[in-house]
This record gives C-alpha cells, sequence and structure tokens, in this order.
C-alpha cells in the first residue's frame, strides 16, 4: 500500500475532525449568532445550539485516510477505464507542494464535470500533497453511499442556498474559516458554483470566496493563496446529459442507482484529460493598496460584519482574476477547432476542406493566446481523425465529408429531428465553446465591424461596448475595462493582420476579411439567439412571469421556428442562454427582477428591449465621452 | 556642568563613552565599564550567536570616523542682533561645532548612521543652556523678537526623528538644552508630590528623590539618559508602570513656556473637570508648542522589597494567554514581559563566563529538567520576566498568586537570576546596536499597543512581513526579527519589536531599512495596532497621523498649534 505523509502547512497542530467541530461550535462567531437568535426568538440557546450541531454533522467532512486509500484504489481503476492519459503540468505540482507549506491554500478548479473534484483529490494523493476539503452540493447526500465515501475522503457539503438561514451561514463561514486558519487542508470550491453545462466559463460566485478571504482582511493569517486550476477534458463524460437538460429534459437527480447505470459509459473512450495549476496568487499581493484597514479594527472581529462596498468590489474582482487565470491555461485539444469549424459549415462538410480550416484556426488560436495540445509531430489529418473516432456520437466520416451525427444520440427514443439535430449541435458547440473563453475579445471587435455602420473607431468601440454589456453573463470580462478590452481585442486582430488602424478608423484588411467573418460567425449564434430571445420578450411577455414559466415558452417559440425554417439557430433552445439573455436585460435595465415569496418574478419593459435589439442593428448614438478616451 | 555630560557620552554612538561591546583578543565577546552588572564580562557564546543569527564575520569590518570632522559641520546662520541680546542676558551659550551636531539627532538608526558616515544637512546654530524657568521666558521672547525657530533638547534619546532639524529651514535654529534646569525644586511629603525642573535625567531624579526616601517608579528603558521634561514631550511609559503609571498618570503640574505665554493651572489636585485637560494637549507635543519647565510629580516611598522572577513557557501563545490572565485579575507584578524564542536565544547568548564548575552544572540540570523532562523544544519555549515590589509579605503573596497563574498555562519558574538577567539587558541592549554596526549590521526597535485578541496575529505577520520584505529587498541574509510583549492593560498590550540583519551586498542599506520598517509599521496598522506606544511620532511616523486620527482629530491637533504658536516658533515640525 502507498505510504501517504503529506507535506503540511508550517504552523499546523494536527487535529481530528471532531476536534475541529467542536472549534467550531464553541467559536465566538458562532456562539454569538446562536445568542442572538436565541433572544429573538425567544428560545433556550442550548436547542439552537443543538440545531448549529445538526449542520456541521451534515456539512463536516470526516476524512479518513483508509476511505482516501479505498477511494484512491477504486478511482484509479475507474478511471484508467475512462481515460487514455492524464497529463498535470509537474512545475505547477512543485508549485502547489511549495504553497502548501507556506500559506493557507485554497484550490480554485474550473468546473466541468463531476470528475474534477474526484480527479483533483486523486491527483494530489498520488503526488503526495494534504488532501483538499471540498464544498460540494448537498445534492450528493442523496447518494447514500458514495456521498458516504465522499465525506470520508474529505468533501464538506454546502446548501446550495442558505441566504436567510443565519445560524448556517455562521456555521458554514466558521467551519470554512477554522479549517483555513489552522492550514488543517486546503480549501477547495468552485467559483462557477455549478458545472458550466456549456464548457464556457460562467461567472463567479462569490460567497465563498469572500469567506475564504475574510481571515486575511482581519489579518488571522498572514497571507492566503488562491490557485487557479484549469482542468480540461478532451471528451466530458457528461456531455450528453448536458445536452438533454440545456434541451429542457429534466436532469436525473444524483442518486447511486444512478452511478451505477453510468457504469455503461465505462466500455466507453473519454480521451485525455489536461490538469494545469495555476501559479499561486497571493491575496496579500492583490489586496495591496486596495482594503482600508479601518472597518477591520474598529469592531470585534467575531462580530459578523457586511463586507465594506470596496472589498465587494475587490473581492468581485479577484473571482474573475481567477476565471479569466483559468481561461489562461486551459487546455484545448484538436479537436475544439474541428468543432468550430464544423459548426459554420453544416450539414457537411468536405473533409480535407474541414483538415485544411483546422490547421488555419490552429494557427489563429495560438496567436490569440490559445493553449493547444498539438505535438509537434502530429500532422493535421491525424488529428482531425482520432478527434473523430473519439467523438464518434456527434459526428462522422460520409463519403469524404464529415456530418453531423444526428440520428439519436441515446437509442433513438426521441423522434423529432429538430430536437435531435438541436442535441448534436449543443454538443458540438460545448467544445466550440471552449475556444470562445480565448477569442471574445478579438470575435467582438470582428463583431462589431460587420455591426458598425463605418469604420469610426468609436462607432466600432460603441458597438463593442454595447455587445460586452449584452454578453456580460455569457462570457467573462473583467468588471469596468471595456476599453481595454477592446484594445486587446484589436490588438489581436492586428497581430494577425485582420485589421489595419489609423487615427480614426478600424478596418479589416483584404487579406484579414476572411478571418473576421469566420471569428463573427463563430458568435453569430449568440448573437442571434440573444436577438430571439429578446424578440420573443418584447412581443409576448406582457404580464410578470417567474423564470420557470419564461424558459419552456420561450424555448417553445423558438422550436416552432426551427420547425418552420425561418431561422437555424438551434443554439437558441439552449436554456443557458435563455437565462443568460434575461439576466443581461435586467442587468441593462430593461427587465425589471422583482423578488416575491414564491421566487423571483420578471416585468419587461417592452420599449426598453425593443431599443436594444435596435442596436443590434447598428442604430446606436455614439457615447461621446466615452469615445474622446479612444 | 553640561560639558562634562556631553564628554562622558558617545558622540556616534549609545550611552557611555567607556561601555561598549567589543571583541577581546581571543575573539571573546566582552562588556567594558564598571557601570553595569555585565562589565568587565566575558560573554562566550555570544560571538557564535552572531555569526549563526546573521551570517555576519569578524572579518568584514566597518568602521566610523574616529572623531567629528569639523570641517564638514554646516556654517552655522547667526542672527547678531539676537546674540547681542542674548548676551545681556548671561545665559550661556554656543556656537561650537561639535556642541551643535550633539543636538542635532536623536537615536534613530539613519541618524547615528550619518554620524558614523557623513553629515547632517541641517543642524542647529547655537546652543543654550537656560538655568531656570525665567530663562526659558527670556529665550523664547528673544526668538519671538527676533523671529528664530527653537528646537528643545532633553537627553537626546529620541528615536522618531524628533530633534532633526528641518533642513529648510532658514531661520537661525536655537537649541535649547534643558540639562542645566535639573534641580528638585520642593518635595511635599504630605501629598507625596515633588516639582521638579525638567531637564533632570532619569537616573539623577531617583537617586536625588531616594536620598529623601522617595521615587517616582518612572523607569523607561532610556532612564540613564532621558529628561523628565522629555517623558512629558512624548507621552512616555516606564517598565513598572503597573504600580506607578505611565508619565499621564505620574503628572500633577505641568508649567510650559510657549510664544503665547506661559500655560499652567491654578492648583496641584489629583483631578479636575475643567473641560478637556490641557495637560493632554502638552502631554505628546514633541516640543512643537513650548519647552516644559517645570513638573510636579507623584513621589513614593522607596520600596521596601524587590524580587525578580521568570516562567517558562512551552510556547509563545501560552505565554500571551498567561499574560492576558494576569491583566485580567489585575495582578500583573511592578513588571511583566514576555520575550519569544528568538529573544530568549539573543539573552542566552548574553550570558557570562560563569565562575564555578557548580554553576555550570546547574544550569546544564536546569536545562535538561526543562527541555528533556518537561519537554519543552528550546527552539519553540520563551520566558517571561517578573519584577515585584512592595512589602516584603504581600510581594512573596503577589509572587505566589502569579506563579499559580502561569501554572495553568504550562509556565515554570525558571528562577530570579534569569529575570534579573532579563531587566539587565533592557540597558546594555541598546548598546548592542553600535557593536552590530561594527560588523555591517544595523537594527533597531519599535513598539506598537494592540487589543488583547489580536497579539498574537500582530507579532506574528509583524515578523513574517519583516523576513519577506528582506526578502524581497535583497538581504542576503534572514534577518532578526523578534518581539516582547513589555507592558500589560486591561484591553490590551504593548508590543516591542528588535529587528536587525547583515546588509553586506547591499548599497543603501540605510534605504532599504527604512523601507522595511516602513512596510512593518503598515502591518501594525493593519493589524489593528497603533502607531506608537510610548516612542512618540516625531517626523518619523508622521505621515500615518491623518488615518490614526482622522482628519478632525488632526485638524483640533493643529488650530491649537496655530493659536499657541502662530509664527511656529517651535519648529522642528514633528507630530503634524
Amino acid at each position: 500500500m502507498k505510504c501517504y505523509t503529506p507535506v503540511i502547512y508550517k504552523g499546523l497542530s494536527p487535529c481530528k475532525p471532531n476536534a475541529i467541530k467542536s472549534a467550531v461550535l464553541q467559536s465566538e462567531q458562532v456562539q454569538y449568532v446562536i445568542k442572538q437568535l436565541a433572544k429573538e426568538m425567544g428560545e433556550s440557546p442550548d436547542i439552537i445550539q443543538e440545531e448549529a450541531m445538526e449542520i456541521l454533522d451534515e456539512m463536516g467532512h470526516r476524512m479518513q485516510l483508509g476511505a482516501v486509500r479505498f477511494f484512491a484504489f477504486t478511482l484509479s481503476k475507474i478511471f484508467k477505464q475512462l481515460f487514455q492519459r492524464v497529463c498535470v503540468n509537474e512545475e505547477g505540482m512543485q508549485r502547489l507542494q511549495h504553497a502548501i507549506q507556506e500559506h493557507p491554500v485554497v484550490l480554485l478548479p474550473s468546473h466541468r464535470s463531476y470528475v474534477d473534484f474526484l480527479m483533483l483529490s486523486y491527483l494530489l494523493y498520488t503526488y503526495d500533497l494534504a488532501l483538499p476539503v471540498i464544498a460540494a452540493g448537498i445534492d450528493f447526500l442523496g447518494m447514500k453511499i458514495v456521498g458516504e465515501l465522499l465525506r470520508r475522503a474529505g468533501a464538506f457539503f454546502m446548501r446550495r442556498s442558505f441566504g436567510g438561514n443565519r445560524l448556517y451561514w455562521a456555521v458554514f463561514a466558521e467551519y470554512v474559516k477554522t479549517m483555513l486558519r489552522s492550514g488543517y487542508a486546503p480549501i477547495e470550491f468552485f467559483l462557477e458554483g455549478t458545472r458550466s453545462r456549456t464548457a464556457k466559463t460562467l461567472t463567479p460566485k462569490f460567497g465563498l470566496l469572500s469567506i475564504v478571504m475574510e481571515p486575511f482582511f482581519k489579518r488571522e493569517v498572514f497571507d492566503t493563496y488562491l490557485v487557479p486550476i484549469s482542468i480540461s477534458y478532451e471528451r466530458i463524460l457528461e456531455e450528453s446529459l448536458y445536452a438533454y437538460e440545456l434541451l429542457g429534459v429534466p436532469k436525473p437527480k444524483e442518486s447511486t442507482s444512478g452511478l451505477l447505470k453510468a457504469r455503461r459509459i465505462l466500455s466507453d473512450n473519454f480521451g485525455t484529460i489536461h490538469i494545469y495549476v495555476g501559479q499561486p496568487v497571493s491575496l496579500r499581493t492583490l489586496a495591496s493598496g486596495r482594503i482600508s484597514r479601518c472597518p477591520y479594527n474598529l469592531v470585534p472581529r467575531h462580530l459578523p460584519q457586511k463586507p465594506s462596498e470596496d472589498i465587494q468590489e475587490f473581492v468581485s474582482d479577484v473571482a474573475y482574476k481567477m476565471e479569466l487565470l483559468q481561461i489562461e491555461n486551459m487546455v484545448l485539444s484538436p479537436w475544439v477547432l474541428v468543432a468550430a469549424v464544423l459548426l459554420q459549415n453544416l450539414p457537411a462538410m468536405e473533409f480535407e476542406l474541414l483538415i485544411e480550416k483546422t490547421l488555419w484556426l490552429k494557427g489563429l488560436t495560438q496567436t490569440f493566446g490559445g493553449f493547444i495540445e498539438w505535438p509537434d509531430n502530429l500532422c493535421a489529418k491525424k488529428a482531425v481523425l482520432s478527434g473523430l473516432t473519439l467523438h464518434s456520437n456527434i459526428a462522422g466520416l460520409v463519403d469524404g465529408h464529415v456530418v453531423l451525427n444526428d440520428k439519436g444520440v441515446e437509442d433513438g427514443a426521441v423522434g423529432e429531428i429538430v430536437f435531435r439535430h438541436a442535441l448534436a449541435v449543443l454538443m458540438c458547440a460545448t467544445y466550440r465553446n471552449q475556444l470562445l473563453n480565448v477569442f471574445v475579445r478579438p470575435a467582438l471587435v470582428a463583431v462589431a465591424l460587420q455591426m458598425a455602420p463605418s469604420f469610426r473607431k468609436e462607432e466600432v468601440y460603441s458597438c463593442f461596448n454595447f455587445l460586452r454589456d449584452v454578453f456580460s453573463d455569457e462570457f467573462i470580462f473583467f468588471p469596468g475595462i471595456s476599453l481595454k478590452d477592446f484594445e486587446e481585442g484589436c490588438f489581436l486582430l492586428t497581430k494577425c493582420d485582420a485589421i489595419q488602424t489609423s487615427q480614426q478608423e478600424i478596418y479589416p484588411t483584404d487579406k484579414g476579411s476572411g478571418t473576421v467573418s469566420f471569428l463573427s460567425a463563430m458568435f453569430r449564434p449568440f448573437v442571434e439567439g440573444y436577438q430571439l430571445i429578446f424578440r420573443y420578450l418584447s412581443k409576448e411577455m406582457k404580464e410578470a412571469f417567474t423564470e420557470k414559466q419564461f424558459i419552456p415558452a420561450v424555448r417553445n417559440f423558438v422550436f416552432q421556428l426551427l420547425e418552420k425554417g425561418s431561422t437555424q439557430c438551434y443554439e437558441a433552445l439552449s436554456s443557458d442562454m435563455q437565462k443568460n439573455a434575461l439576466s443581461a436585460l435586467v442587468q441593462l435595465g430593461a427587465v425589471k427582477k422583482k423578488k416575491t415569496p414564491n421566487g423571483f418574478t420578471y416585468n419587461v419593459n417592452q420599449e426598453a428591449v425593443g431599443k436594444i435589439l435596435d442596436m443590434f442593428d447598428a442604430r446606436i448614438p455614439v457615447q461621446k465621452p466615452v469615445a474622446a478616451r479612444l | 556642568g553640561a560639558r562634562l555630560w556631553q564628554e562622558l557620552l558617545k558622540w556616534n554612538g549609545w550611552g557611555y563613552n567607556d561601555s561598549k561591546f567589543i571583541f577581546n583578543k581571543k575573539g571573546q565577546a566582552e562588556f567594558t565599564g564598571k557601570r553595569y552588572r555585565l562589565g568587565g564580562m566575558v560573554l562566550p557564546t555570544f560571538k557564535e550567536w552572531i555569526e549563526k543569527t546573521f551570517g555576519a564575520s569578524l572579518e568584514h569590518k566597518t568602521t566610523s570616523r574616529a572623531s567629528l570632522n569639523v570641517n564638514d559641520v554646516p556654517p552655522p546662520i547667526v542672527n547678531e542682533e539676537f546674540l547681542q541680546d542674548l548676551r545681556a542676558t548671561k545665559i550661556s551659550y554656543s556656537q561650537d561645532a561639535e556642541d551643535r551636531v550633539f543636538r542635532a539627532h536623536g537615536h534613530c538608526l539613519h541618524e547615528i548612521f550619518v554620524l558614523r558616515e557623513g553629515m547632517f544637512k541641517r543642524i542647529p546654530d547655537i546652543v543654550v543652556w537656560p538655568v531656570c524657568h525665567e530663562d526659558v521666558v527670556k529665550i523664547v521672547e528673544l526668538a519671538c523678537k527676533h523671529n528664530l525657530c527653537i528646537i528643545p533638547f532633553g537627553g537626546g534619546t529620541s528615536v522618531s526623528s524628533a530633534l532633526e532639524c528641518p533642513e529648510e529651514e532658514k531661520r537661525m535654529i536655537i537649541s535649547l538644552d534643558t540639562s542645566q534646569m535639573n534641580r528638585i525644586l520642593w518635595i511635599d511629603e504630605k501629598n507625596l508630590t515633588a516639582c521638579v525642573e525638567a531637564g533632570i535625567v532619569g537616573q539623577d531624579l531617583e537617586k536625588q528623590l531616594a536620598e529623601s526616601g522617595f521615587c517616582t517608579g518612572h523607569e523607561p528603558d532610556s532612564m540613564e539618559f532621558s529628561s523628565l521634561g522629555g517623558w512629558v514631550a512624548t507621552r512616555a511609559s516606564g517598565m513598572k508602570k503597573n504600580i506607578y503609571g505611565n508619565i499621564e498618570d505620574l503628572v500633577i503640574h505641568i508649567k510650559m513656556v510657549t510664544p503665547r505665554g506661559i500655560v499652567e493651572k491654578n492648583c496641584q489636585v489629583p483631578r479636575m473637570s475643567t473641560g478637556p485637560d490641557i495637560h493632554h494637549f502638552i502631554m505628546g507635543s514633541e516640543g512643537t508648542l513650548g519647552v516644559v519647565t517645570e513638573v510636579t510629580i507623584k513621589i513614593r516611598p522607596v520600596p521596601e522589597y524587590q524580587k525578580y522572577g521568570s516562567v517558562v513557557f512551552p510556547n509563545f501563545e501560552r505565554g500571551v494567554a498567561c499574560l492576558r490572565e494576569v491583566a485580567k485579575q489585575r495582578c500583573a507584578p511592578a513588571s511583566i514581559r514576555l520575550v519569544d524564542n528568538a529573544q530568549f536565544q539573543f539573552g542566552h547568548a548574553l550570558k557570562p563566563q560563569v565562575a564555578s564548575i557548580f554553576t555550570s552544572f546547574l544550569d546544564g540540570l536546569k536545562k535538561f529538567y526543562i527541555t528533556k523532562f518537561k519537554g519543552f523544544d528550546p527552539n519553540i519555549l520563551c520566558v517571561a520576566t517578573l519584577l515585584f515590589e512592595g512589602d516584603r509579605e504581600k510581594v512573596l503573596q503577589h509572587e505566589k498568586q502569579v506563579y499559580d497563574i502561569a501554572t495553568k498555562f504550562g509556565g515554570l519558574a525558571a528562577g530570579e537570576d534569569n529575570g534579573q538577567r532579563g531587566y539587565m539587558l533592557t540597558f546594555v541592549i541598546a548598546y548592542l546596536r553600535d557593536l552590530g554596526l561594527d560588523y555591517y549590521v544595523i537594527g533597531e526597535s519599535f513598539e506598537t499597543s494592540v487589543p488583547w485578541d489580536r497579539v498574537l496575529d500582530l507579532c506574528r505577520n509583524v515578523k513574517e512581513r519583516i523576513v519577506r520584505e528582506c526578502k524581497e529587498k535583497g538581504v542576503q541574509f534572514a534577518p532578526l526579527s523578534t518581539c516582547r510583549v513589555t507592558q500589560t492593560y486591561d484591553a490590551g498590550a504593548c508590543v516591542y519589536f528588535y529587528f536587525a540583519f547583515n546588509y553586506r551586498g547591499i548599497s543603501d542599506p540605510i534605504h532599504v531599512y527604512e523601507q522595511i520598517e516602513r512596510a512593518a509599521r503598515e502591518e501594525i496598522l493593519a493589524n489593528g495596532g497603533s502607531l506608537s506606544h510610548h516612542h512618540g511620532v516625531g517626523k518619523l511616523r508622521k505621515r500615518w497621523m491623518k488615518e490614526s486620527i482622522s482628519d478632525v482629530g488632526l485638524g483640533m491637533l493643529r488650530s491649537v498649534k496655530e493659536y499657541v504658536d502662530p509664527n511656529n516658533i517651535f519648529g522642528n515640525k514633528n507630530l503634524l
């Protein structure tokens, strides 16, 4: 049996999970909230203490080495079945090993699959590093045996939503902070909050991040390392599940029997996993000069304190920064390029042309800083072929042409042509999407170039700025630096000779018009999809509605259009895009979101949505003051 | 008298000329002179400690220039009319270069460095020695009449750049040396107060009061050289404040000469409710408002019995918890201090050669008991030193109470000797910097006050910050970064840091040093510590004043300055 002796944080005095639980329960923070609640509710503190204990039991991990070993053993068997290779950047692991001994460490992996945290724990175990405690959604608890095993392997659980429950929040926050302060183990959670069904990075959630940052703000620790980790899959285990889910076919609840059924996929091949452990980022360095220290000096540190505005802004900036780092280090497989090309050439594409285009896109991606796994000696044909083999469920080679495989992904149970095609498109899009994270800045400049009534810089920027606002939930943009993003996009386009800029103008070069149209075609599904959804909202949704009503209704609307053949935008069927579009309107002030006892309801301001639709047709009033800065 | 005192003291370092650390012919460290208990003793393990701690070597030596080069000294600005008026008053004065340079600085590292290797850009133009309150009134009147700048000078032990002359000052700068105002004017045994001239230095005050069987009990670490007026001007704190109080608790009445006139109260009472206490405008004013000339101070009968003590704790955390409990029970001895492990080892390195085999055997046994039998890790443990004072019986009772608390926190009594050596070190430690400077090691101390619940975090973070900053700034050897908790209060503690490093390979060590010290102060403030507990602000820490006391607070102080001294006669530019 492997001898497992992980390096530990320098100040650590080892303690049992139970000791941590009682430390949390007895902490001033939790006791304070217990007393407060007791007073408010007129209950005895003992009863509330009891409740806190239950929360802790439900939540807490029970890491046991035996379970970890068992898990590692089983996982290694399963992983070997499923995946061809797992590639890790060695120097990243070494940096991590170093960081763990120095300061408390927070691991921030991207989230594309349930495999993420299993793989990460397994990896740390293999490298003899302290196993992380993981904040996982409580749905897992439904899986009886696996849930318990996960718990023993170090996972702890949080309820998906506990906004109103002060006791839960206090206990949870203190639990996380206690583990962080003591350096007991690295904390791991997903900034995205949930698995991205589309392989696009989801906009970050701030709650957990602000909890793990607090000990540093209060100087209970000298520093905290945030480690962005990018995990990419050549083929995502849940790919078809996601596609069904996006199309509104209900997701099976996580259950042990569900997992057992998943055994069928064990016979399948899921290619390579790439894990890139990023450079640990020092929170202290990030915060240097940004945080006023006063608020934390004038209140006892155990009192719950609402973070000040500059703290909230800082937390949000850090979250975006970390996600952008995840994106930067995400390894892209050649198949991602194939998918991007293929989606622009449906229904069928000549094989040789596909190879040629893929190779061209490889060059472009590298110019844009994309991180492609493409061995030097691998010829393009082989790369494309091996992609097609691995993803034979999505596309295939028929008579020298590559076509989408929309003959029914699973047993052909769902008969309708549109639905089948949509499934194939969405699955394929999941791979193209990995490219979008990297391409979004130059591509939106390209889209803006085609949208703008002229090539005048301020008009192009104005369009870009509009697109960036509209897609703020769709793609990851660092808050408040629209101009910088624009400049970066222009710079990258100039670098690949796609555009030229003069004092006043930005225009595509003759040579570059192909690039520009490719880029804008790449993002066309979003531009068109949003327009469809906006049109629906401005025409049909006259009364207040909930998200639950909105999604099926808009899906129906798009579905009918597809059936009639009046649109080809299958991606507008994606509930992910529909939600993002709605939330964009909320942020733009065209839809009012109201909290009611039954959740949120939405009210459309038809006129405002109409105006936004006009903007897509480039009837955009140029904002002078911003333009002046260009 | 003035010259005599000045001649006893080093011109380019700390303390008496005859007292210093040297390496003798055998290469062993030794402390010279007969003034201190350590005098004439050989310190066998010190060399090894200094080599190990700093990576310093006896072969790499720097030397200060041997004496002041009078030609380097900036020529004085002279206002002839003032000189004429001054001569008429018969107050003694000097324009001699050495006298002027001696009063151009305190004891910050950069000041000593300048003395050893460079020259100040601006120094006082004249030194005056008033002998009484009336002399001071005359000098201040003349300075106002001729629009000159006065910088009061007491013991010259400032560590806040408070004595440095502002470079841009174009007026003649008068260094007003209070050292000749050093008499005890009267002792009031019924009310237990004494009225003393402000120039008296601490050791003389205690010596003279002792002749009548009294003491003030105010013992700052600099008490051999610092003056009563200086204590008032900087809000000083004494080692035995737990019994006697800090300067603000000790002072009953202050007389100060300002450009507006004399400020004082109409009676000498324990407390009064007459608006904000004007004493609190004076205490901590750092020479920006006027000259303190006479102070009525509380006195106590000399205590019957004194006893030192020490406790070893398994680690610093337990030690702090014990001090907190002692403070909570309000049973702190006259002094209680907790040094961290690095300082414990430092103290150990200063242990003199023991006279007999028997004592060395006993030492070995003690070490065995603590480390092997009790399982204390010599690289983690820390030590508290104690000083009890009062009736013999009460002291013994008190002692038991404190040791009982210590036991609860895993503390082991470690003997009187260790305690006493700890306190003796306080006085000689200042001499060490001069030795360090000879071997490329520069260092300084700084302090803060902090609420109890943040003591540990602050100590850890500040020490860590220093280590990191050193690394970042290219310091080749790990620094000495160590702290002690030196005072306990109901609501918090005073923490004292020592920081030193070997600067070989760095071209501008003072600049690097200052950057690191500044970072350390930032760290203190971020950890909820104060800008200063007792060293004061001077010019060194001015940049943080606004953050420390708010805009309005600063404005309040400024408006007092504007009223009292509209022409900025007291122009040392401290504090505001």
